[in-house]
């Protein structure tokens, strides 16, 4: 029998001041939870997530007749579940689905109370920080003071960082892989990309899209091809696809020899072109716009260093979370050289940080992919650092 | 190298309490032993997938990095005391490495097979490399890619203007201080610049 998940929702009444100074007075959270929180409510571990995912971290979804939904994994199903690396056997694990995004949580496709309307383009600017705010507000809720551990990857990986800064003294550890301590002026320019592709659809309707009863789906599928191409290697994308040719592989299936060029320029050639629509329009219909642009926000804006004259080493000084860093020699959104400078900011301040560099061939998207040195690590922390702490405090 | 007795031997040169960097820990062993037995904090340095993950298991901070790129992640005296224990011998850069080793620690402790112990300079005698317990390996298949000796140690120490507080052999566990160049298999120095 598989894990099976169940979302759950909490609406927050107490009104959260943004980095921005906008006040929102009330807010819902969509979140999940896999395993059973300890008596003394010590073994609970926070999951961030990135981009485009969602609180659905682990586990499938059972219909009303107790069947299993299709296709409804969580997005880190290979890391989190009973006797994965983060076994929810052990440990009561949380995903949480942030502002600003579209899965349940309050954001520019729900519904804005003061008005009654959707939100869209209204819906303010969230950093980081505002989700970690949130997130408090949710372990308030469950009862949850101290965290044995909050951990992501890429953006998630960010939140994870902040929860250290944040709130010291409710993080025993941090499992920060793929990230960043902030993103390069490369990466602001990729999301500058996406976001023009976006704004400048003539469906974008300045955010409000919704009000005319469509979508600016040109510009999101643009936006997520961009954002497939960064995260992957150009290694495994020449073993993947390299320049086979999207007509000769289906000729080649009915047993003719391979075609020559369309000589066109508009129809699908390569195999690669052909992934990158289907990415481009599978992800159009699920994700809304107004959340891409606002997710990219916030990821260019995080830079907990710049509150403490741009030194890194100054802004971990209050953290008292023990640390774990994985980083994969093949992403370039994400590069190892990224991930060392949080280390060496931590090994600045003495700070406890393990850090493995995995020679992996996927690029960025290696994180969520199952990869045994990877896996193998996160499990001995989790079994050894995570658990030995635990019950020592 | 690493019996309870020379682990012993290793970590008494390395001051209670201290900030310790140990390059090229292996399964960190040595900083778990350091970590309980003298009170000592700090990092090893490991490239090997395996070896980072049983430091994680053993609850010793590792940080997986190629130390033939240099020690650029640390600062200068950043740790009390730096460890170079059976690592100097496969690194392809070893002189940049203790000129490393004496910037980022206070104190430097490096232990490697001694070249010149008498069992090795009879193979050499007899016309062959020498293949012992201690350099099991054929000369065509060594990781050992820099042999050295005890006095060889001694003469690229002081031309880098390092002071040997402490050298001894290592040989079955007990510590050699007469005739440690032909008598031990493992040279051991502790310095300071």
């Amino acid at each position: 029998m598989p894990l099976v998940a169940v979302a759950q929702t909490l609406d927050v009444a107490k009104p959260l001041t943004l980095r921005s100074g906008v006040v929102l007075p009330s807010y819902t959270l969509a979140y999940e939870t896999y395993g059973q929180l300890n008596a003394d409510a010590s073994n609970a571990v926070l999951v961030c997530h990135a981009l485009n995912a969602s609180h659905h971290v682990a586990g499938v979804y059972q219909q009303n007749d107790g069947s299993l939904e299709a296709k409804s994994t969580g997005w880190w199903d290979n890391m989190v579940g009973p006797g994965k690396p983060l076994d929810t056997n052990r440990y009561f694990v949380i995903g949480v689905n942030n502002i600003g995004s579209c899965f349940g949580s309050s954001g520019p496709a729900s519904i804005n109370p003061a008005t009654g309307q959707v939100w869209g383009a209204d819906f303010p600017v969230v950093t980081v920080q505002d989700w970690v705010n949130t997130q408090a507000a949710l372990l308030d809720a469950l009862g949850i003071e101290q965290l044995a551990a909050v951990m992501g990857g890429s953006l998630g990986g960010m939140q994870a960082l902040s929860w250290t800064l944040q709130y010291p003294d409710r993080v025993r550890h941090a499992v920060i892989v793929a990230s960043a301590p902030n993103l390069t002026a490369e990466n602001i320019a990729f999301n500058e990309v996406a976001r023009r592709a976006i704004v400048t659809d003539p469906d974008f309707f300045e955010g409000h899209y919704r009000a005319h009863n469509t979508l600016p789906r040109r510009g999101l599928r643009i936006a997520r091809m961009i954002g497939h191409i960064t995260y992957l290697s150009d290694d495994v994308m020449n073993a993947k696809f390299g320049r086979s040719l999207r007509r000769a592989a289906d000729e080649l299936r009915a047993g003719d020899a391979p075609a020559d060029y369309f000589y066109s320029t508009q129809d699908v050639e390569f195999e690669i072109e052909s992934y990158l629509r289907y990415q481009g329009d599978k992800f159009a219909e699920y994700f809304d716009a107004n959340t891409y642009l606002l997710i990219t926000r916030a990821l260019d804006y995080f830079d907990p260093a710049r509150e403490h004259g741009g030194v890194l080493s100054a802004a971990l000084a209050h953290a008292k979370a023990k640390f774990l860093l994985v980083s994969f020699s093949t992403d370039w959104r994400f590069a190892p050289s990224r991930s060392r400078e949080i280390v060496q900011a931590l090994l600045q301040n003495k700070h406890a940080v393990s850090y493995a560099e995995i020679d992996a061939p996927h690029g960025h998207d290696a994180f969520l992919l199952d990869d045994a040195r990877y896996h193998g690590v996160v499990r001995a922390y989790f079994d050894q650092a995570v658990a030995v702490q635990g019950r020592a405090s | 190298m690493s019996t309870d007795q020379t682990m012993q031997a290793l970590a008494n040169l390395v001051p209670v309490g201290s900030h310790v960097l140990d390059l090229g820990c292996g399964d960190g062993g040595m900083l778990a032993y350091l970590q309980q037995h003298r009170q000592c904090t700090g990092y090893g340095v490991e490239i090997d997938d395996t070896k980072v993950k049983a430091c994680v298991a053993a609850g010793v901070s590792v940080l997986q990095l190629n130390l033939d790129e240099g020690l650029s992640m640390f600062d200068d005296n950043a740790f009390d005391v730096v460890l170079q224990l059976d690592t100097l011998q496969h690194l392809r850069n070893a002189e940049v490495m203790l000129r490393e080793t004496a910037r980022v620690g206070r104190i430097g402790v490096v232990a490697f097979p001694n070249f010149a112990h008498w069992p090795n300079r009879l193979q050499v005698l007899m016309g062959r490399m020498p293949v012992t317990k201690r350099l099991p390996y054929q000369w065509y298949n060594t990781p050992n890619i820099r042999v050295a000796t005890f006095a060889d140690f001694e003469v690229l120490a002081t031309a880098n203007g390092l002071h040997i507080d402490e050298s001894f052999g290592l040989h079955a566990g007990q510590v050699k201080r007469w005739m440690p160049n032909a008598l031990a298999s493992t040279a051991v120095f502790k310095f300071h610049k």
